[in-house]
């Protein structure tokens, strides 16, 4: 047991340190840090600095053009970028589609794909949720049926974030139904430009329209767009849930977000003292620190642990259920402390505007993220879900 | 003991339910939110015309109601209805105020908020004040017959609709003490008073208020000078009865959609509330609020108690309604799915209002305080 960083990855922190200093930009740190909403030229631009700094796919194999970083390389990654309030790495190209066209994906799939997607040419997203097939997955209905060298496609996708960015979309859909639900699941690479697609914005409650519906009425598909084979599609999905999760436990979202309180609670006054002196906030703040310091070394064993090849199954569930409720108990916090200033919408805050905003620093937009923040705990696999399959591995023996 | 409603409030609550349920739908109410006004003036209408603002008052004041469960019928049904009307505002408080506080011809004013025909605001809290009631910066000088009034006033909601601001200011003191506060009746179109409007995200409208140098009649006073304070706290415990009430019922609607959602939507080929684990939560989200409602009726049977008693239960009841209304809010959202992330869904709205009630005269860690401050000794 050793919990001390190396050298080596001190230099690499500080070098990090020295390189968002010089190249985040700090209009795009402050759209961040006050939770305001980023165009689709902020997110490409971003993903284009790292990818000159050739930190783009901190987990991509360096054969890829990847960083190949270890695990605590990435978390020391994660931590500084979210400590500097760097956009996120949109991830549903990087991390989502990417391991997947390098573990299943053909040599001409890799080969045109994988550079499209670093140099921000092509923006994905993803096609798995349907209206009838949320935590249900596997009874995803949208066909895809074989018409020579193409596959019709017709059916309804629906979450799809940022979709109305993007001009390629990785679906899962059904080309067998006449056998076991997970049995006759594809996996299929979709033109965003393709004749008989239509978007259409799905507005949240907290006003913002980051996610769609996908519509797909007889849409030709040419068959090379189907990775790995036909009907494998499921083994595809959960390769990319079980192995790509590197940051689901958000921790450098969850220190940048109790930092954000901390300033927060300091600069606000209760009963003519700083908020964050006042003993009640003050638990609150500190039993979540708690969690967050165990949740990080928990988060760098698993992460360890599977760089060493132990594939994590379970764990990643856990990581996903105890990151997901420590991310959600710091956007309450967060409420809390802006007082009556967390009841203005923040309208401006959401859609991004040169209009100054209601209150004091920081609390515009804290409302609006703790309600857009409940979707943590529903996408990507429920964490009722993640509960069945921590209970399914470890008390039914099964797994 | 008697948890039975007299007839009166029963017929009440019946006439304001069948009213609400028949015409503030979900589509109606999504297109209130959107609107510029951010309420109905329609729906304000034909409320006054049911006599639901009048059972906001006392007798004595014009009304016929304006006791705590008077107050608590109404507001559990505005809250099952999702309603973003200023009936706290424009009724419980600036009416109140007037009611309570003001001369024969100020009061003339009630009788106009009763018809529906004059909205009102308090403009009390101010950018550094948080949920301190006491803390008033704004200052009133008097010289000779005019009082001249400077000052920040945050988060008044309802202040562009509203005729007539309520204004808390003070007279001499410390900030903090409750000695030198009084209240004036200010008409919204008074020089050197500006607001900048917005909307707020569970509904309705506020404003940041800038008082410069608004020059006044010592006439515009409501009560005597520097005396303000006792009223405007029997008005925030008012007020904190109306919204305990609000977000009991509009959890009573939260719950209501969560269950039949659980028989309606079908995963691993099953209603998904077949799953233990969900019925399991459901039951707790049930004994919750139970607590709840009887949280709410203490308050409400302690509204016109002795202040110490009065206020006991009043923060016992928005501490524990906060409580249960993150839990209800949270765990709806929760229970649903993706659905309830969703604007055009019903349960976004419920869980806005749920939540951001705790916004409003304290928060659940405010009353935990003022509780052990009142049950100390």
């Amino acid at each position: 047991m050793d919990l001390s960083f190396s050298a080596e990855e001190q230099t690499f922190r500080a070098e990090l340190r020295l390189f968002l200093a010089d190249k985040l930009p700090p209009e795009m740190a402050d759209a961040v840090r006050l939770g305001r909403g980023l165009s689709k030229q902020d997110h490409q631009g971003w993903h284009a600095i790292l990818n000159a700094q050739g930190w783009l796919a901190p987990n991509w194999p360096k054969e890829f053009g990847g960083c190949e970083w270890g695990a605590v390389q990435r978390h020391i990654f994660e931590e500084e970028c979210a400590r500097a309030h760097a956009p996120r790495i949109v991830p549903f190209g990087l991390s989502m589609l990417a391991p997947v066209l390098q573990k299943f994906g053909s040599k001409a799939q890799q080969d045109h794909y994988l550079p499209r997607i670093l140099s921000g040419e092509d923006w994905w997203c993803q096609g798995y949720s349907e209206p009838g097939a949320g935590s249900d997955l596997a009874s995803l209905t949208t066909k895809a049926l074989r018409d020579g060298d193409h596959y019709v496609v017709n059916g309804q996708k629906t979450w799809t974030t940022l979709g109305q960015h993007a001009n390629w979309i990785f679906c899962l859909v059904r080309t067998d139904p006449t056998v076991k639900q997970q049995a006759g699941i594809s996996f299929l690479l979709i033109d965003m430009d393709s004749p008989g697609i239509e978007v259409r914005p799905i507005i949240l409650l907290d006003g913002s329209d980051e996610v769609n519906e996908v519509w797909f009425s007889d849409v030709r598909v040419p068959v090379e767009n189907l990775v790995g084979e036909e009907n494998k599609g499921w083994t595809y999905a959960k390769y990319l849930l079980t192995h790509e999760r590197t940051n689901i436990a958000g921790v450098g979202f969850s220190q940048a977000g109790l930092a954000a309180v901390k300033r927060l609670a300091r600069s606000q006054q209760h009963r003519g003292r700083p908020l964050i002196e006042n003993p009640h906030f003050a638990a609150r703040v500190a039993q979540v620190e708690i969690d967050l310091m165990a949740l990080s070394t928990t988060n760098l064993r698993i992460v360890s642990a599977a760089a060493k090849g132990q594939a994590p199954g379970v764990e990643s569930s856990m990581l996903k259920v105890k990151g997901t409720q420590v991310r959600q108990e710091i956007n309450d916090l967060a409420r809390r402390a802006a007082g009556v200033y967390a009841m203005p919408f923040a309208s401006e805050a959401v859609q991004g505007s040169n209009e100054a905003p209601i209150g004091p620093d920081g609390t515009a937009a804290v409302a609006a993220q703790y309600f857009n923040n409940r979707k943590l705990s529903i996408f990507g696999g429920s964490n009722e879900i993640q509960r069945n399959i921590i209970a399914k591995v470890k008390l039914g023996g099964g797994g | 003991m008697n948890f039975e409603l007299t007839l009166e409030r029963q017929m009440m609550q019946d006439s304001l339910r069948r009213f609400l349920s028949d015409r503030y739908t979900t589509q109606v109410r999504n297109d209130l939110l959107d609107s510029d006004a951010g309420f109905s003036a329609d729906i304000w209408a034909q409320l006054a015309e049911l006599g639901i603002l009048g059972a906001l008052f006392a007798e004595t004041q014009g009304g016929y109601g304006g006791a705590g469960f008077d107050l608590a019928v109404v507001f559990e049904e505005l809250g099952r209805a999702g309603v973003v009307e200023p009936l706290l505002d424009s009724a419980i408080l600036g009416g109140g105020l007037i009611a309570a506080q003001g001369s024969a011809d100020q009061q003339k004013l009630v009788e106009q908020v009763i018809a529906g025909s004059l909205h009102l605001a308090l403009a009390h809290g101010e950018p550094g004040s948080r949920y301190d009631l006491p803390h008033v910066e704004t200052t009133a000088s008097q010289q000779d017959d005019a009082v001249i009034l400077n000052g920040c006033k945050a988060v008044v909601v309802n202040a562009e609709a509203a005729g007539y601001l309520i204004i808390s200011a003070r007279e001499y003191g410390a900030p903090r003490d409750e000695a030198g506060i009084s209240l004036f009746l200010v008409p919204s179109d008074a020089s050197g008073l500006s607001m900048r409007g917005y909307p707020l995200l569970a509904g309705g409208r506020a404003a940041e208020v800038v008082l410069d140098r608004v020059t006044l009649p010592v006439s515009a006073r409501l009560g005597a000078a520097g005396a303000g304070y006792p009223a405007l706290a029997e008005r925030a415990a008012a007020a904190s009865v109306a919204l305990a009430a609000e977000t009991l019922g509009a959890m009573e609607t939260a719950m209501a959609l969560t269950g039949d959602y659980l028989q309606v939507r079908q995963q691993f080929g099953r209603p998904i509330g077949a799953f233990q684990a969900l019925q399991h939560r459901m039951a707790d989200l049930l004994i919750e609020l139970t607590q709840a409602r009887s949280a709410v009726i203490n308050a409400a049977g302690h509204l016109s108690a002795e202040p110490r008693l009065r206020d006991l239960h009043i923060s016992a009841a928005r501490n524990l309604v906060a409580r249960v209304g993150r839990l209800v809010a949270e765990d709806s959202i929760q229970l649903h799915g993706g659905i309830a992330m969703t604007q055009d869904y019903a349960l976004a709205h419920f869980a806005k209002r749920i939540v951001m009630a705790e916004h409003r005269f304290g928060d659940a860690d405010y009353h935990l305080e003022q509780f052990i401050d009142l049950t100390a000794t």
